[in-house]
């Protein structure tokens, strides 16, 4: 009896996530009039705004894990190493953008960095890049400190920096050489969540007026009938995509085995 | 003048002082261990003379270079760690060529250096394995050799054995032994374990509260314990209460005879001491001339195989006294009255 109420359970819940999902896909494949066709997928992909939009984001993402690694390798590392009793406040800080919305980020943004203010980060497209590069960084602070964080904790930092140090490694090889490559699955994990959620922002992008990926999708809704299907289909496959890499990369790792 | 040189060394953590006014000397290519129970400061010591601690006041000199102000990737010393502290993503030859690489040597000097270290430590075959695929015991060696391969000044070990099982750790302590003989390293090893200090090393260092109570030789620090802690820590002690009658000839007086000890006693006349002996010492029956005989019970016999040890009770003593087996004479009766006998000179006069 408790069997049939768990699948029925499951059933339910399954349902709730596919159906949509399953109408969203038979609707982008209903463009041509009583057969099934790729036509929206093939409307979107021929777009140059698509191509361009999706590019620019794809950069902004790239760019966005390089600052996000650079910020928050070091960061971790050196409170788990040298003020682990700061870690609850870093914590605390890191989890700041899942309690503050975005539009309040960029409005602050717009307000401190215009173009009349003390530093006009707004005042051309690159500069609004860099401020738009550190909107995202914040947005996926969350998700990259924690992945970090976790793997830092499988390795034991304080000896192996020592041990590193007695055999007469600086910082730099310390961290370039043994920290880093011993976080690399977490690291990439933290990675790709953030491609993820670059290529999808809409709130920073639209207001900053940057051409990325999410204003795109919401033009393109806004105007179209079959090709915002097709496109969520698309933007869907590349999220699923990063997350399958996420698997991979941790199954992967050659020491994996070595985290106790 | 000795090549490590550690003079008047005290460190506080906040208002907390761990190591108190140590000072050491080593010889060059000497074994020396720092035995203590856990909190006395030997890891401590050996983390400042590592450069991980920063010491509040006193020098540490390297061959006449003080160290202090060196941070501890400059001052060429070799650390192996109670947990090993291999890189997980690298391979054993890499761990080990580890330091050579950080310090700019070609690659060609690299892979005969650790090829020869992997041969010392006798796993020349494993060197493309990584960490997680060998025993605990392998994993020390690897350490070693990593610690070794850039020939260091001085080679620290802070309680390398204590994560392994008892086999393994009688077989690498010897072993470690071996190998610093052989490279004639100035050696610091940090250690609980009194067998694996006394077994191991030229000089013992053992410290209480932060401070040396006694450095000897394995064989001084055993039979001549300089403080009652030493002599509680290392090794099994017997003690019992005498009254000193005549301080300069050694004459006290045990549960009302009078005996003369080998040697004089720093105590005035009249004065309670406290009388050490080891239970090995301490024989049943058949006593020597001079030797202090006492009166007793036999309280428990526990059988270990090779040797049988004997609680005996004196008085309000309880006394232990170690017998060799052997097949031909039974094993003493609990509750047999019995008298147990130790000679004079295997009587050490414990100061505080």
């Amino acid at each position: 009896m408790n069997r049939i109420m768990a699948y029925i359970a499951l059933f339910f819940g399954v349902m709730y996530f596919l159906l949509p999902l399953i109408g969203t896909v038979e609707f982008s494949l209903s463009m041509r009039r009583g057969v099934y066709s790729l036509d929206a997928y093939r409307v979107v992909l021929a777009d140059p705004m698509f191509q361009q939009t999706f590019g620019f984001s794809v950069i902004m993402a790239l760019f966005t894990i390089v600052f996000g690694v650079l910020l928050v390798v070091p960061t971790a590392y050196w409170v788990r190493l040298k003020v682990p009793g700061l870690r609850p406040y870093v914590e605390f800080i890191t989890l700041l953008p899942l309690v503050i919305p975005a539009i309040v980020i960029v409005f602050g943004y717009i307000r401190l960095y215009n173009t009349s203010s003390f530093l006009p980060m707004t005042g051309t497209a690159f500069r609004t890049n860099i401020l738009l590069m550190f909107g995202y960084a914040t947005l996926a602070l969350p998700y990259m400190y924690r992945a970090v964080d976790t793997g830092l904790r499988t390795i034991d930092v304080g000896t192996l920096t020592e041990a590193a140090q007695s055999l007469g490694a600086s910082w730099f090889t310390i961290m370039t050489r043994v920290i880093l490559p011993n976080v690399l699955a977490a690291v990439l994990s933290g990675a790709f969540l953030t491609f993820a959620i670059v290529i999808g922002e809409f709130t920073m992008a639209a207001l900053l007026d940057r051409p990325a990926f999410g204003p795109y999708m919401q033009l393109l809704g806004a105007n179209r009938a079959y090709e915002p299907a097709a496109l969520a289909v698309i933007a869907f496959a590349i999220t699923w995509a990063c997350m399958g890499l996420i698997q991979l990369v941790t199954r992967f790792s050659k020491h994996a085995q070595a985290a106790r | 003048m000795a090549f490590l040189e550690i003079s008047n060394l005290e460190k506080f953590y906040g208002p907390t002082q761990v190591v108190r006014d140590f000072s050491l000397d080593v010889e060059k290519g000497e074994f020396i261990s720092f035995l203590g129970p856990s909190g006395c400061g030997k890891t401590t010591t050996l983390r400042m003379v590592a450069g991980f601690e920063t010491p509040t006041k006193g020098s540490i000199r390297i061959d006449g270079k003080d160290v202090v102000n060196v941070r501890p990737n400059a001052r060429n010393i070799g650390m192996v760690f109670q947990s090993y502290a291999l890189f997980p993503n690298l391979t054993v030859a890499q761990n080990v060529g580890f330091g050579l690489r950080v310090a700019g040597v070609a690659k060609a000097e690299i892979a005969s250096r650790v090829a020869e270290m992997l041969d010392l430590i006798g796993l020349a075959d494993l060197g493309g394995r990584y960490p997680f695929q060998l025993s605990g015991g392998q994993q020390q060696r690897v350490a070693l050799a990593r610690a070794l391969a850039p020939r260091p000044q001085v080679l620290l070990l802070d309680e390398p054995l204590s994560a392994l099982d008892a086999q393994i750790r009688v077989n690498l302590r010897t072993e470690i032994r071996a190998i610093q003989r052989r490279l004639g390293i100035t050696t610091i090893y940090v250690t609980h374990d009194q067998e694996e200090a006394l077994s191991m090393s030229d000089r013992v260092v053992v410290m209480h509260k932060g401070a040396a109570d006694q450095v000897g030789s394995p064989v001084a620090i055993y039979n001549r314990p300089a403080t009652r802690f030493v002599a509680s820590f290392v090794g099994t002690l017997n003690q019992i209460e005498g009254v000193v009658v005549d301080p300069h000839n050694g004459i006290v007086t045990v549960a009302g005879a009078s005996f003369t000890l080998a040697e004089s006693i720093k105590a005035a006349t009249g004065a309670t001491v406290m009388l050490a002996f080891r239970p090995e010492v301490l024989r049943l029956g058949q006593p020597g001339p001079g030797d202090v005989t006492l009166a007793g019970k036999i309280a428990e016999v526990h059988f270990l195989g090779p040797v049988v040890r004997v609680k005996v009770a004196v008085g309000d003593a309880l006394l232990s006294l170690d017998t060799q087996n052997r097949a031909a004479v039974a094993l003493p009766v609990v509750g047999e009255d019995v008298s147990v006998s130790v000679a004079t000179g295997d009587i050490i006069v414990l100061a505080d």
